[in-house]
């Protein structure tokens, strides 16, 4: 496929020609706006062309979920911004929504409804575990991962808060990856530190930050690959990283990305 | 000489029962100051997760080991109360072992099994103080938590201690019993040797029978005084847990652990600012916004605190204090005990209304730091083998600093004034939010 061929389609233009999406792809803020996330939206924009699924974006017309201001305490900002974002969807009339982003995943999904915000919310993970189960994904004509040492970090908003835990290791698993297990994993999971706000200050006093507890616990694995599948896990386990002066032997990839390399995407 | 005992005996099953109603009262009316939240919706679950819970132990059994040893201590408590209807029916009839001779030669092997069970509260306790005092497990040490020192690390050697000796009173009155029994006194039934107290009899070999009759007694009445005392004792101590796990998992949240509760006391008034609704005459503002004391949390929150038997297991998991961070669930927890502690003292000595005392739940007994620290991973939400939900508690704390005392750190002002205008958390113009697509269309 070539570069140029990708197709992402806002919810304002399906509207002009008076279609719906299949489902909607929310980005978040970290996929729209963080250099590095940047990168995981593409791989996933292209795992969706590929796949051939009917998706669309909201581009200029999305906002924050507002999780981290009501994580924060900011209980108004949240509503302020929940209530518009409410008002896009249903004006757009979205059923289903797809985020790469668990802490908005966690908010579209349990904490819009009870503003009126009504939504069919999968995380990509799902989606990805999804479309290789349906054979719209195959690893094929790209990177091949067969032996590979990788290890997953599970994001809290993904895993405790919503109990997904398995679907992540099953897309790596179909990549034919070797999975290693931290020590700590699935509802014995660490935080990367970031969430409840976390990310957009400064850590309390302490002995070390959590990023470097847990990256330390990654590298433990023997792992050349740290997959992730949050915004949040990957600025601080790439943080951590960059600490432990490893990042040229060590690579963090989210599992879109890793998906889209078995892909040749 | 027996009827006073038995006069005795009801007059101190009287005050006892007064003593633990008037505790049990004082603790339900600091429960009830709490806000008051729905928790009575989809009972069927909410039965299903007591019984896995509390009565099933399933979460204890994470770590097989002190699953095992912890089921033996709870089993013999709830098995043992049969032991106990009986030992009561003797104290107030003034029988001895009234059920033998209605269960025959049945009573030697039920009699066999309390001693079992007996026999597993012993060797569990003992392994427990060894694991306090000796072993040193890491969450139970004051120098590591702060919160352990003093009372909370003598309440946890105590109640064991109680126990141990509770278990050598019953076996050991259970032998005396049976050496009496063999010397053909009329007062001591005929039931044949039991099975662990047996091999206790050497003990009271070559005693006087009046001897023998003494320390029997004695053995009795100081296994059903402890008891007693223990039934007060734990309405003041962290043990209050084997009473209210099964209330406390019972009306646990079923909602997902992401989920955070909403508020719906600003759902009008941002409806109002975003042109959703016209402003409504009627609307009361709230008096306040988040938690500031007990009584801003809900009576769910306040059960939590009293269900805490300060096993650490969510301190243990939290990032924040794995990282030497000031924050401790467990301590959390604590405070908001010692709080309502307080609370009812007020309320006990001024005839049951609470004064206002000058201090706050915040401030007073949990510090800003500690509630800053949180990631909100739900790691102690997750741990907690009786479903307490510290994580509750820390972010309505936060909302008041945050919403009522508008008192933030500078970079969380930032990003939420980054939300206001840019609705992103970084100072990004909104206009530049699908710029990322360039890269491939």
């Amino acid at each position: 496929m070539e570069e140029n061929s990708y197709k992402v389609p806002t919810m304002a233009e399906m509207a002009a020609e008076n279609e719906t999406p299949e489902v909607l792809f929310w980005v978040g803020c970290a996929g729209s706006f963080d250099d590095r996330y940047k990168k995981v939206t593409v791989a996933f924009v292209k795992i969706l062309n590929k796949a051939k699924v009917k998706f669309a974006v909201l581009g200029t017309e999305e906002s924050c979920t507002g999780d981290p201001a009501r994580r924060a305490g900011n209980e108004f900002t949240f509503q302020m911004l929940a209530m518009s974002n409410i008002q896009v969807l249903d004006m757009y009339g979205v059923k289903k929504i797809v985020t790469a982003c668990p802490h908005c995943f966690n908010t579209l999904k349990n904490e819009y409804p009870e503003l009126g915000g009504n939504y069919e919310v999968l995380h990509h993970s799902e989606y990805l575990q999804q479309l290789i189960d349906e054979g719209r994904v195959r690893p094929e004509n790209g990177e091949t991962f067969k032996g590979k040492k990788v290890t997953f970090h599970d994001s809290c908003y993904l895993g405790r808060a919503n109990d997904i835990y398995e679907a992540p290791r099953h897309v790596l698993e179909a990549l034919d990856a070797d999975l290693f297990e931290m020590k700590r994993s699935k509802v014995k999971g660490l935080c990367c530190g970031a969430g409840g706000g976390q990310m957009f200050k400064e850590p309390e006093k302490g002995n070390k930050d959590i990023n470097i507890e847990r990256i330390e616990e990654a590298l433990a694995t023997g792992a050349d690959t740290i997959a992730v599948a949050c915004p949040f896990c990957m600025i601080m386990m790439t943080d951590g990283l960059k600490n432990k002066e490893k990042e040229d032997s060590v690579r963090i990839y989210d599992i879109a990305e890793l998906v889209a390399k078995a892909n040749g995407l | 000489m027996a009827v006073l005992q038995q006069v005795f005996f009801i007059a101190l099953l009287a005050t006892i029962f007064w003593l633990v109603y008037r505790r049990a009262s004082l603790i339900r009316s600091t429960i009830l100051l709490g806000k008051s939240e729905d928790r009575t919706d989809q009972p069927g679950k909410r039965l299903s997760t007591m019984l896995r819970v509390a009565f099933g132990q399933k979460k204890m059994f994470d770590r097989p080991l002190i699953g095992v040893l912890h089921f033996a201590v709870y089993i013999g408590f709830i098995l043992i109360n049969i032991e106990i209807l009986e030992i009561v029916l003797d104290g107030v009839l003034g029988t001895h072992r009234i059920f033998a001779p209605a269960l025959g030669s049945f009573y030697v092997y039920l009699i066999g099994f309390f001693e079992i069970l007996a026999f597993g509260v012993l060797l569990a306790c003992v392994i427990f103080l060894i694991r306090r005092s000796i072993v040193h497990v890491d969450r139970f040490q004051p120098e590591k938590h702060r919160e352990m020192s003093g009372w909370p690390q003598l309440d946890g050697k105590l109640i064991l201690i109680f126990e141990i000796v509770l278990m050598l009173a019953i076996l050991s009155m259970n032998a005396a019993d049976s050496v009496l029994q063999e010397m053909g006194d009329p007062h001591y039934t005929q039931t044949g040797s039991f099975l662990f107290s047996q091999f206790l009899k050497p003990l009271f070999t070559g005693w006087e029978p009046d001897a023998l009759v003494i320390y029997e007694r004695f053995a009795w009445w100081l296994h059903i005084i402890g008891i007693f005392v223990f039934a007060i004792y734990l309405t003041y101590s962290k043990h209050l847990h084997i009473v209210l796990a099964f209330p406390n998992t019972y009306f646990a949240r079923l909602s997902p652990k992401g989920k955070m509760n909403n508020m719906p006391e600003i759902t009008s008034e941002v409806k109002v600012m975003i042109g959703l609704e016209n402003q409504n005459a009627d609307s009361v503002v709230p008096e306040r916004f988040g938690a500031k004391d007990v009584g801003d949390l809900s009576w769910k929150n306040l059960m939590d605190a009293y269900s805490c038997t300060e096993c650490g297991r969510c301190t243990e998991a939290c990032p924040a204090n794995i990282t030497g961070k000031k924050l401790s669930p467990r301590k959390i927890m604590m405070d908001t005990r010692d709080r309502l502690e307080d609370v009812g003292r007020n309320m006990q000595a001024n005839g049951g209304i609470f004064v206002p005392d000058d201090k706050n739940l915040i401030g007073d007994y949990i510090l800003e730091e500690e509630i800053l620290a949180c990631t909100s991973c739900n790691a102690c939400v997750q741990e907690c083998p009786v479903l307490i939900n510290p994580l509750d508690i820390i972010l309505q704390l936060r909302r008041y600093k945050i919403m009522d005392e508008a008192k933030a750190p500078g970079s969380w002002n930032m990003m939420f004034q980054n939300l206001d205008t840019n609705q992103a958390p970084w100072k990004f113009s909104p206009g530049d939010r699908f710029n990322w697509a360039d890269a491939i269309k």
